[in-house]
């Protein structure tokens, strides 16, 4: 006789039966051991500036041929996923951690709710890419401050899902359970609520993640972004822009990766979505 | 709208620099320097600058660009033109793909035809905009010299040239969109195919089409509102870029270069006009929203 499985078992084999997961885990576990192993995998360094080999189109030297300044746009490329992954898993971790506490307060505290909120709201209101530009504008160029500035624009949203899951989970009976029994609001939230939080949570990380690589490269491309001798796919297309003409090739490779990456992501977010709340399917 | 205010105004005094030894150059000497910023009310609390600007959005003021030489709001109508234009043309594109691939897909649930436009639509949703534009001016404008590479022409000066000049920056700019238009159009028809009143339809013997086309279609459509809704309000971000990509002289390009020259008060405007924009559309497509479905009421 077998024995039979327990929760996580369950949980594991359902997740490894969807197709959407496994894809878009496969992908990025790539993209993952490219950012990890760029040095070892490029075949150039990529912020050497060789003049005379510039333009080159693709060949066995240069896979994915050479940039306005003479540099290979492969090793651009392999680097660039590492500021890519840095800022979309950094502003994923720190979105959530601030959904989290700001999420937990207002579900929780009737007091907090209505200005934590509005406040909210207030961030909303702007289009998610114009207020990163303008807190980039204020902020100047750089790795962190594009990781501060899309924290900010993406964290209302993860703010708002925590506190309608906790708003739904707050009358539930095991909750009123925990609070007849003299639990602290805080030991109650902390204990037996966020743990109900983790499966929205796990598939807004997954879409913020793919937003966030998104809008770096979209700032690095506006010339906003992370500083421009820094590879990083936005740069990268952004001087591939200048020399479209001569060179497709340039901000050809840098998007395709970004495809991909987004790609991943979304997968991933959709598959999880399927796995965690059957009811949010789209068939 | 108080918040947004408030953010806007917030949001230009974390810049670090001063706008006024930008505007004067590096020869300016202190005196000068401070004249200027006495002029231009910098010199005062931020809680009275605050209150100030409160009082001057209000009137409709939004101030005096420092480098453009008028009032912001002169700049800001100037430029709209173009801004609207593709944000129009780009939803066109959007609601012109995106629904009657949604519907086709969500009639002829799981044949081919259903699993290549899912397929593209996902694809669709992934591929950055900006990227997909300059693929554009590669394969249309360079190689096969169809349509110019970027620039603007206006409708009313000369339609021809602003309807090719608008072909490629609506395209790149509708398509993202389109893709989740389908993805949202096509689970809403399929909801809407197995409701009640469908079945009653098929057992009154109407053709398949008419079911599908007119009972389950216009229940479908009211979701898709307001996604459209949402669509127009993503529109506005992505047209920033559209615009830098395509050198088109409207509101994005505006905003981005004075964030360069650190002009506030342009800065400013365009994102408090944009975030206003932004929460009348919502509010319209709530509006909308009552008025498609009846069944909907707000007290």
């Amino acid at each position: 006789m077998t024995e039979p499985l327990t929760e996580r078992q369950r949980w594991v084999r359902r997740l490894g039966r969807n197709g959407g997961v496994v894809t878009g885990a496969a992908l990025l576990l790539l993209l993952v051991a490219a950012a990890l192993l760029a040095d070892a995998v490029s075949t150039h360094n990529p912020t050497r500036l060789t003049p005379a080999n510039r333009l080159q189109p693709p060949s066995a030297e240069h896979y994915l041929g050479t940039d306005e300044f003479g540099r290979d746009v492969y090793s651009l490329v392999v680097h660039g996923s590492r500021v890519s992954l840095l800022v979309g898993l950094t502003t994923m971790l720190l979105t959530s951690a601030g959904g989290i506490v700001i999420g937990l307060a207002a579900g929780y505290s009737r007091r907090l709710d209505v200005p934590v909120m509005r406040c909210m709201d207030g961030l909303m209101a702007f289009p998610a890419i114009l207020l990163a530009i303008a807190l980039m504008a204020a902020r100047g160029p750089g790795v962190w401050n594009v990781i501060l500035a899309l924290s900010v624009v993406y964290m209302p949203r993860t703010a708002m899902i925590i506190r309608s899951t906790v708003l739904s989970l707050r009358e539930l009976d095991y909750i009123q359970a925990a609070r007849a029994l003299g639990r602290r609001d805080s030991a109650i939230a902390l204990r037996h609520i966020l743990p109900n939080c983790l499966g929205p949570l796990l598939v807004q990380g997954s879409f913020v993640f793919a937003y966030a690589i998104l809008a770096e490269a979209i700032l690095g491309f506006l010339g906003v972004g992370v500083p421009p001798y820094v590879p990083s796919w936005g740069n990268v297309i952004a001087s591939g822009k200048n020399v479209i003409r001569e060179a497709f090739w340039v901000s050809l490779f840098p998007g395709l990766a970004l495809t991909v990456a987004g790609l991943s992501l979304n997968l991933l977010g959709d598959g999880l979505r399927d796995v965690l709340d059957p009811r949010l399917r789209v068939r | 709208m108080a918040v947004v205010v408030t953010v806007v105004f917030l949001l230009i005094h974390l810049i670090p620099g001063d706008p006024v030894s930008v505007m004067l150059g590096p020869d300016a000497s202190p005196a000068q320097i401070e004249a200027t910023r006495r002029s231009l009310g910098l010199d005062r609390p931020v809680h009275q600058q605050l209150l100030g600007f409160y009082g001057r959005v209000l009137r409709g003021d939004l101030g005096q660009s420092y480098f453009l030489d008028r009032p912001v709001v002169t700049a800001i109508v100037e430029r709209a033109e173009p801004t609207l234009m593709l944000m129009a043309c780009a939803l066109l594109v959007a609601v012109v793909i995106g629904v009657p691939s949604g519907i086709v897909a969500a009639a002829h649930r799981g044949s081919i035809w259903d699993r290549v436009l899912m397929i593209g639509s996902l694809l669709g949703v992934c591929v950055p905009g900006f990227w997909l534009s300059l693929n554009f001016i590669y394969l249309f404008a360079v190689r096969l010299g169809w349509l110019p590479a970027a620039g603007y022409a206006s409708l009313f000066t000369d339609p021809v040239s602003a309807l090719r000049y608008m072909v490629l920056p609506a395209v790149s700019l509708g398509f993202n969109q389109s893709a989740l238009i389908a993805r949202i159009s096509r689970s809403c028809m399929l909801e809407a195919l197995q409701q009640d009143y469908v079945r009653t339809a098929r057992a009154k013997g109407l053709p398949d089409r008419a079911v599908t086309y007119v009972h389950a279609f216009r229940n479908a459509l009211v979701p898709v509102v307001t996604v459209i809704g949402v669509t127009t309000a993503v529109l506005i971000g992505g047209a920033v870029v559209t615009e830098i990509v395509f050198n088109i002289p409207g509101l994005g390009r505006l905003v981005i270069s004075a964030i360069l020259r650190r002009d506030y008060p342009v800065v400013q405007g365009v994102v408090l006009v944009t975030a206003a924009t932004y929460v009348f559309i919502n509010l319209v497509v709530d509006v909308l929203y009552a008025f498609i479905d009846p069944r909907i009421r707000y007290d």
